[in-house]
């Protein structure tokens, strides 16, 4: 299901003096099958973005298209629900959403709403809790008894067990230790590669967009300053510093080099991709050094 | 709403006391000449604080139906004076109008001047100027820095609990809740995934509050100096003398 931004922008509390523009002007395309990042600073617009994708926000001007529903500025409030099954939104610290009384009736709630038997949702919940690495024997607890980050992953279990086909998750590892971070990720490299889900994730790590995504997307001000894979954004270090991002550690990593006399004929986005590209120089380099 | 008015700039104290007073004085009036004055003076002010009168506007339209029941209590039940019109137990008569007329001011009047005194007041200023009136009551024992301090507590957690609330919408909407929708028990229904989260969360933060206060040394309010301090100016003497000076006007006009 391809997510299409036609000239749209959006503009909060319009016609009052806290107005503010959220969006302005942004045409892009989420492909069906794509492991997108949004990358951006605080305040460029993200999160406003975000909200579009699943219909919880209208644009004031513009169009999104979701799969074949149109979001105008005109559309009605209701009969959204199929696109919210359909586009799974995690929010920032989505642990904060967990309300039920078992972890196992909380993953469940998202399917009921959506018209799924019961019976079937709580079968479903038993899956998605081995599915997101819990013990099975969280689900009669409490989700207010779970440490921080499992409540996360049963925040996440929660949207999962919806099954959509787009999964729009806003800083997914942001407070998690370095463990647990790699865990989650490895969640959404197996959704994105085992069940073909479309994944859209808002990330201030780099080093996540280098490794994970195909297809990036950079915000600033609300408007829309680059789109392209992580290898054409990378390339050019001097810009992303001027829109006050960072770099890969591979990427740094390389710049480094090349000021030592090394050659790269592209930017390397993963430690292997690094590795093989030094390897190829190195016997050499290693070489004129002892002559 | 931020603004740099005269009424902006004054001591939060004195248009606390002013707008308490003017409402006190405004159930003086019971002439055309008296409500002539007040409409004519609260005018001046919300010229004088460059607020839109939108804002003013929109304060009265929650409370329309309240004053639209008192006005037409007031002009149908009120008896005296020539008789228009009578239809059973219902008469309407000519100081039934007026009485109307004049409560409707009053709730227009009453409405303008609180809203301008919110408008033109930050709410921790009003904490500020509410701990200092109170002041006297410690006398008697009243917990004045504790009142105060719940107060701004308060306040101050208004605009996060607002967040918070749309954060957990929003979050409970992407699962598939509708809110606004449907029957009085499935709307009441819809409230509770979001009043779980609500209350988990302030716990949480009234603990963390506790532990930072306790860790940067709070223990109560006694000897406790002030980051905002209140001055009282010239201005705000001024304010005062208006005021009597009205009060002198509406009962000779009365």
């Amino acid at each position: 299901m391809d997510i299409t931004f036609k000239d749209v922008s959006y503009t909060y509390q319009p016609g009052t003096p806290f107005q503010g523009l959220g969006l302005e002007h942004v045409s892009l395309t989420i492909e069906s099958g794509s492991y997108t990042a949004i990358i951006g600073h605080t305040g460029s617009g993200k999160s406003t973005l975000l909200q579009h994708l699943n219909a919880l926000l209208k644009p004031t001007a513009g169009v999104v298209q979701i799969g074949d529903r149109e979001i105008t500025p005109e559309t009605n409030n209701k009969n959204l629900k199929a696109i919210r099954q359909k586009v799974g939104m995690v929010f920032q610290f989505p642990e904060s959403q967990l309300f039920e009384a078992t972890v196992q009736k909380d993953i469940a709630f998202g399917p009921q709403n959506f018209g799924v038997p019961e019976a079937e949702a709580m079968a479903r919940a038993i899956h998605m809790v081995e599915l997101v690495g819990l013990p099975a024997d969280v689900l009669e607890k409490s989700p207010f008894d779970l440490s921080g980050g499992q409540m996360r992953r049963v925040a996440i279990a929660g949207v999962l067990a919806m099954q959509p086909e787009v999964l729009v998750l806003d800083e997914p590892t942001a407070g998690l230790d370095p463990v647990g971070r790699r865990e989650m990720m490895a969640l959404f490299t197996r959704l994105h590669e085992e069940q073909g889900m479309t994944i859209v994730m808002v990330t201030h790590q780099m080093d996540d967009v280098a490794n994970y995504a195909n297809h990036v997307i950079v915000l600033e001000n609300g408007q829309l300053a680059k789109s392209g894979t992580p290898r054409e954004i990378f390339a050019d270090p001097a810009w992303l510093t001027a829109k006050h991002l960072g770099l890969p550690t591979t990427t740094q990593f390389a710049q480094a080099l090349i000021q030592k006399g090394f050659v790269f004929d592209q930017v390397p986005l993963t430690e292997h991709e690094l590795a093989a590209m030094l390897q190829a120089q190195l016997p050499s380099k290693v070489g004129e050094r002892r002559e | 709403m931020p603004g740099d008015s005269i009424l902006h700039r004054m001591d939060p104290r004195a248009k606390l006391v002013a707008s308490f007073y003017y409402i006190g004085i405004i159930f003086l009036a019971r002439s055309w000449p008296a409500y002539a004055v007040l409409f004519v003076f609260t005018m001046s002010l919300v010229l004088i604080s460059k607020i839109k009168l939108d804002f003013f506007i929109k304060g009265v339209r929650p409370l329309l139906w309240l004053i639209l029941f008192t006005v037409l209590l007031q002009i149908f039940f009120t008896r005296g004076g020539h008789i228009y019109w009578q239809w059973g137990f219902l008469t309407l008569t000519r100081y039934g109008l007026l009485n109307g007329a004049y409560i409707f001011m009053r709730f227009v009047l009453i409405i303008f001047m609180s809203t301008l005194l919110t408008l033109t007041t930050p709410p921790l200023s009003l904490a500020d100027a509410i701990e200092s009136l109170l002041k006297p009551l410690k006398a008697i024992r009243f917990p004045v820095y504790e009142v105060a301090l719940m107060l701004s507590i308060a306040l101050r957690f208004v605009p996060t609990l607002m967040d918070e609330t749309t954060k957990i919408m929003n979050a409970q909407r992407a699962r598939g809740v509708d809110f606004g929708e449907g029957g009085l028990f499935k709307q009441m229904k819809a409230i509770v995934p979001i009043l779980i989260p609500l209350f988990v969360s302030s716990f949480n933060r009234a603990d963390d509050l506790a532990t930072a206060m306790e860790a940067r040394g709070y223990q109560g309010g006694e000897g406790r100096s002030k980051y905002r301090i209140l001055k009282w100016q010239t201005m705000d003497s001024l304010a005062m003398v208006a005021m009597a000076i009205l009060t002198v006007i509406l009962i000779v006009l009365r």
